[in-house]
């Protein structure tokens, strides 16, 4: 079994297609919508977490990209710019699948992109305007 | 036997000071003792890194051809308004103005992205920002307007002077609501979702000299990368608090107000800041070198995280409505784990001033002194202290007699 985090990129006729649901039956594919933001008649982005058998899920991403969706890993759309953080932590309390995380010794912060689920809970929280989320 | 400043200078002139900062004199001194430490180390560091709202920079930008007087005008800087009711060409900027046109928070909560504090740190960084002015023209200063890029090497002066800086100690800020709130202690989670703190604890300049015996008027200090000096005490100087045994405030107490020139200064310790909901500030880099004197000095410098106390607030009711009260002490070892307990209920913690940072500004700090490039001041005279007689007034509001 494998575990992968991507954001599908829909163009606007696939948007109220039952493109998903083909994932769980056809690819036997467990499917966890993390974030969704689709507007009719426009594009929809959708950030989900698929688990699986590895050839399953490569199938599975085939198929949506031969539909004509774009598919990127999760970890392109959120950005950790290190320059910009001061390691305050004003984003370690609210960021819960500890992506953000502090060294409690050093009081370090650092940014695990593996673990961000892009709920966007630390672009409001960081005054430094050191996350960015491109969703 | 007590060691005066000239005599700390002198060694650091021969390149034989010992400096520590705050966090290593903790273990040097418990190992080696009070009495041979208070012999051997010189100087302690320390060090702050946090948002401060009182801040800001004056400027002269130099005379123009025809003359233009922006006193008494309306003058920007990228848009944001400045302070001109001074002579012609000086102005000041506050670091938490922002420009006219900025939604504030008529969308809630407001983003606040760019204000005065931004446009200080442009400018520290070399950047060249948009100055335009109008004005209303006099005999000797005809122009009526004037637009032209400007940076920080074409002024006359630059100089940051902040009001109110380096709170000694801070209240631990939590919201006992069911909405999020947005505040200057940043985005507090309802219902006791998290805890924020804004103090660098043992490494905090006043709290390594909780009674200011060291420091004063003239103290030079590390600001913004650059050296400045402690002007005096900051606005809202309170040090009539509740203290600890070791004489460490409780709650918000001692300020500096601070200055310095601008253009020694570097942008990668001021830093523009932005909190959601709540406006624009500033975040200052500030270390204060204490000449360790005698050995009461030295056990003022040895104050562990785990012996500053600070009061946990509500932020949704309390602090707004100008209510007193408490909902419990904690202190900075505990805020520092992650964890704190309020109300019997375990409470995340999350910090607004960086403990990282201020460790590096102590470092910094130790580094000019050891290599003789930074020498310690006798101050002019000392910060009032507990015996100054100073109370913190609340505004006492009267009614406005209406005339017609
Ligand atoms: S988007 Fe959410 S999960 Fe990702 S870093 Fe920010 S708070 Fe953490
Ligand atoms: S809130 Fe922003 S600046 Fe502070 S530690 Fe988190 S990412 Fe860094």
């Amino acid at each position: 079994m494998q575990k992968k985090r991507v954001v599908f990129n829909y163009p606007s006729h696939l948007v109220d297609q039952p493109v998903i649901s083909k994932l769980v039956k056809d690819y036997d594919l467990t499917v966890n919508i993390l974030r969704a933001r689709i507007t009719p008649k426009e594009e929809g982005r959708l950030v989900l977490e698929m688990e699986g058998k590895r050839s399953a899920l490569e199938a599975g991403l085939n198929y949506m990209k031969e539909i004509g969706v774009e598919v990127q890993p999760l970890a392109q759309d959120v950005k950790w710019y290190e320059d910009r953080c001061t390691h305050c932590t004003a984003c370690i309390s609210v960021c819960h699948p500890q992506a953000l995380d502090v060294n409690r010794k050093t009081m370090e912060v650092s940014f695990n992109r593996d673990k961000c689920i892009a709920c966007e809970l630390c672009i409001p929280v960081c005054p430094y305007q050191a996350m960015e989320i491109l969703f | 036997m007590a060691k005066t400043i000239e005599e700390i200078n002198e060694k650091i002139r021969r390149g034989k000071a010992v400096v520590l900062t705050a966090e290593e004199i903790i273990d040097y001194a418990a190992e080696k003792g009070v009495k041979k430490t208070a012999q051997e180390v010189d100087v302690v560091t320390t060090g702050t890194f946090g948002p401060m709202c009182s801040s800001g920079a004056y400027f002269n930008v130099g005379h123009s051809k025809p003359r233009i007087k922006l006193g008494g005008g309306r003058t920007y800087l990228n848009d944001v308004p400045v302070y001109t009711g001074l002579a012609a060409v000086d102005f000041f900027l506050g670091a938490t103005a922002m420009p006219e046109d900025d939604p504030r928070n008529k969308i809630y909560p407001g983003k606040f992205s760019y204000g005065g504090a931004h446009i200080i740190e442009e400018l520290v960084s070399g950047k060249d920002v948009r100055l335009t002015a109008t004005a209303y023209g006099t005999d000797c200063y005809p122009r009526k307007s004037l637009e032209t890029y400007i940076s920080l090497k074409d002024m006359n002066e630059a100089v940051l002077f902040n009001m109110r800086n380096a709170y000694q100690n801070y209240n631990v800020a939590v919201n006992l609501s069911d909405r999020m709130i947005y505040t200057y202690m940043g985005v507090i989670q309802p219902k006791l979702g998290n805890a924020n703190y804004c103090n660098a604890g043992q490494l905090s300049p006043l709290l390594n000299d909780p009674y200011y015996k060291t420091i004063g008027i003239g103290t030079r200090i590390f600001l913004g990368g650059g050296v400045g000096y402690v002007v005096g005490s900051g606005t809202q100087h309170n040090p009539d608090v509740k203290r600890t045994e070791k004489g460490v405030p409780k709650m918000t107490s001692g300020t500096l107000a601070v200055k310095g020139d601008l253009k020694m200064m570097s942008s990668k310790w001021l830093k523009g800041t932005s909190y959601t909901g709540y406006g624009v500030t500033l975040t200052v880099g500030i270390g204060v070198p204490i000449p360790i004197l005698n050995e009461e000095i030295l056990q003022y410098t040895m104050i562990r995280d785990e012996e500053i106390w600070a009061q946990v607030i509500d932020y949704s009711d309390a602090y707004p409505q100008f209510i007193p009260g408490s909902l419990g002490e904690v202190n900075y070892k505990q805020l520092k784990s992650g964890r704190i307990t309020v109300q019997g209920k375990e409470v995340p913690t999350s910090g607004l001033s960086s403990y990282l940072k201020a460790g590096e500004i102590a470092r910094i700090l130790k580094e000019w002194i050891e290599v003789g490039k930074f020498f310690l001041t006798q101050p002019v005279e000392l910060l009032p202290s507990v015996d100054s007689g100073i109370v913190f007034k609340p505004l006492k509001e009267r009614p406005i007699k209406k005339h017609h």
